[in-house]
């Protein structure tokens, strides 16, 4: 199915709403995947995921390494797009829209949806500067403006009171966890709808981890996350919902309680208790 | 393990240590060496009139040459410079299309090793001949077209070291590819292309064979590019061939100031860039 065609289908969903069961369930949704398929080369990475993603909610993306949720959350943003080889059939949208339309506005779906990454990528910018970025990308807000969104993010991300003093350092002076609220900032300086993040604390230590996880918390009254994690402990104490993927295939979703504790799928029990992955 | 084996390993070590120190230090005798050598014979040379009159002057002076010689550096920066530094950003960022960037890599390196007097005679029959005679215009094309694949390749190299995390972040914020490459990875690697372009300068601002043919060389201050043209290396060239001792002095005198214009223009702009980057 090309993306035209997705298109069409997108079109006739919209006439005649799929009443798939988590839809039923879950409040508004953010994101929405009916029958998504996704490549890489040959490689079917994701198969018929259908998974719907509430807004200003937690949702979790668990599963062993090379099981698709990555892939998942990079198509979310269209990061995937960088990637020569990647293609992708069925629906995914975003309140609606069709994210896999052949016309649509990538700088406007990055401004809606930001990313948090792996690694703390801090720009070799000055603090100040790399929360200013995204605001400066897309217009040439004043001083004042910029003052107040610089100051604004940093609070959210709860890395105010430690740089406050400090803008105009160099962002590579932070240590990995203050990195990471700083991209965070980052992020959030957009104003973004949902915020993507990609196991924001593999590369940090337990306490850097605790505030990151803490910082999740809060920031779900205002925005739609979505989190990749590996490790399954995270995933309960930060998510509201959990979907587990294995081998490309969405296996399981639901509320993070019942996904953890009365798991429909053995798969789903062998990975939540630790048996694989 | 016996302690002979021991020792014969600590011997290798010591005299490779000692290999890699002896080869340092003869880098650093060799061009020792040759700055002795050109204060010896240069210093002499250098006087008021060496900066302040022409080669017709009385005494005579290089005042001529070393404008000539700026003003070529200056004339092949200003296309080869942005040329190079444009080509090098095609080539890093946007090669996805082989057809067009392996040849374009391909010839870059054909192009950097071609010899200098080639590209001489080139201009000499492409440019003075039909267009524009002996001229500064036809010596700067010839410097630019040395400058160009230098600068091309050492951006690419440079660009190709700023981390791909860096361009993830600016394209997740709603970057476009052109905003991510002047806001984020030209920037995080201005210092080390601005290294390369001061070394193409230096190269070209020594170089006098693809001069030899382009800009006939002038005895007395011209700023008409459309002219023949003095070069400090043009002029060093004819002056250390001649009969007269006081002009052979003079040559070496030039060769001095040479190497003190190079090292001047380099440290100028590495002061610049690390004053600019503080700033940042």
């Amino acid at each position: 199915m090309t993306a035209i065609q997705a298109n069409q289908l997108d079109r006739a969903l919209v006439a005649a709403p799929a009443s798939s069961m988590a839809a039923s369930r879950a409040p508004l949704a953010a994101v929405s995947a009916q029958r998504f398929n996704a490549w890489y080369g040959p490689n079917h990475a994701l198969v018929d995921v259908s998974l719907d993603i509430p807004v200003r909610h937690v949702t979790a993306l668990i599963g062993p390494s090379g099981c698709g949720k990555s892939t998942f959350l990079r198509w979310i943003n269209r990061m995937n797009d960088l990637v020569d080889t990647a293609r992708a059939e069925g629906v995914l949208r975003l309140n609606g829209c069709d994210l896999l339309h052949r016309r649509v506005d990538l700088v406007d779906l990055r401004r809606r949806v930001g990313m948090v990454f792996q690694k703390p990528n801090p720009f070799p910018k000055s603090i100040y500067d790399n929360v200013a970025y995204g605001p400066r990308l897309h217009g040439s807000p004043g001083r004042a403006e910029l003052d107040e969104t610089v100051e604004a993010c940093l609070r959210k991300a709860g890395l105010w009171d430690e740089v406050k003093d400090r803008l105009r350092d160099s962002a590579l002076s932070l240590s990995g966890g203050q990195q990471q609220r700083l991209c965070i900032a980052r992020t959030l300086a957009v104003n973004p709808e949902v915020v993507l993040m990609d196991e924001p604390t593999s590369a940090l230590d337990p306490r850097a981890t605790t505030r990151i996880e803490e910082l999740i918390r809060t920031l779900r009254e205002q925005y739609t996350i979505i989190i990749v994690t590996h490790n399954m402990h995270q995933a309960m104490r930060v998510s509201d919902r959990t979907a587990f993927f294995y081998h490309g295939r969405l296996i399981e979703q639901g509320p993070t309680d019942r996904v953890f504790n009365h798991p429909d799928h053995p798969e789903t029990r062998d990975y939540v208790a630790g048996r694989f992955g | 393990m016996s302690t002979l084996h021991d020792r014969a390993k600590r011997l290798t070590s010591a005299a490779a240590y000692a290999g890699s120190i002896a080869c340092a230090v003869v880098i650093v005798g060799v061009l020792l060496l040759v700055l002795a050598d050109l204060v010896r014979r240069g210093a002499g040379g250098l006087s008021w009139a060496f900066f302040a009159a022409d080669a017709q002057g009385e005494p005579a002076g290089m005042r001529h040459a070393i404008e000539g010689t700026l003003i070529l550096v200056a004339l092949a920066s200003a296309v080869g410079v942005p040329t190079g530094v444009l080509a090098g950003v095609y080539l890093s960022e946007y090669s996805k299309e082989r057809w067009l960037a392996t040849p374009v890599r391909f010839t870059a390196d054909v192009l950097a090793g071609v010899p200098s007097i080639v590209v001489g005679i080139l201009g000499y029959e492409l440019l003075v001949v039909p267009l524009t005679g002996y001229s500064a215009w036809a010596g700067a094309a010839g410097l630019a077209f040395i400058m160009i694949p230098i600068v091309a390749r050492t951006t690419e190299e440079m660009l190709r070291l700023v981390p791909h995390s860096y361009r993830e972040a600016s394209i997740a914020l709603g970057g476009t590819k052109s905003q991510t490459i002047l806001r984020v990875v030209l920037p995080g690697a201005s210092g080390s292309i601005v290294t390369g372009i001061i070394l193409a300068l230096a190269r070209i601002a020594g170089e006098t064979a693809p001069l030899l043919f382009t800009i006939l060389g002038a005895s007395m201050i011209t700023r008409d590019p459309s002219k023949p043209f003095p070069a400090l290396t043009h002029q060093i060239y004819v002056w250390a061939n001649s009969p007269d001792p006081s002009r052979r002095d003079m040559a070496f005198a030039g060769m001095l100031v040479l190497i003190a214009v190079v090292f001047a223009i380099s440290l100028g702009i590495r002061l610049t860039v690390a004053r600019a980057q503080r700033r940042r």
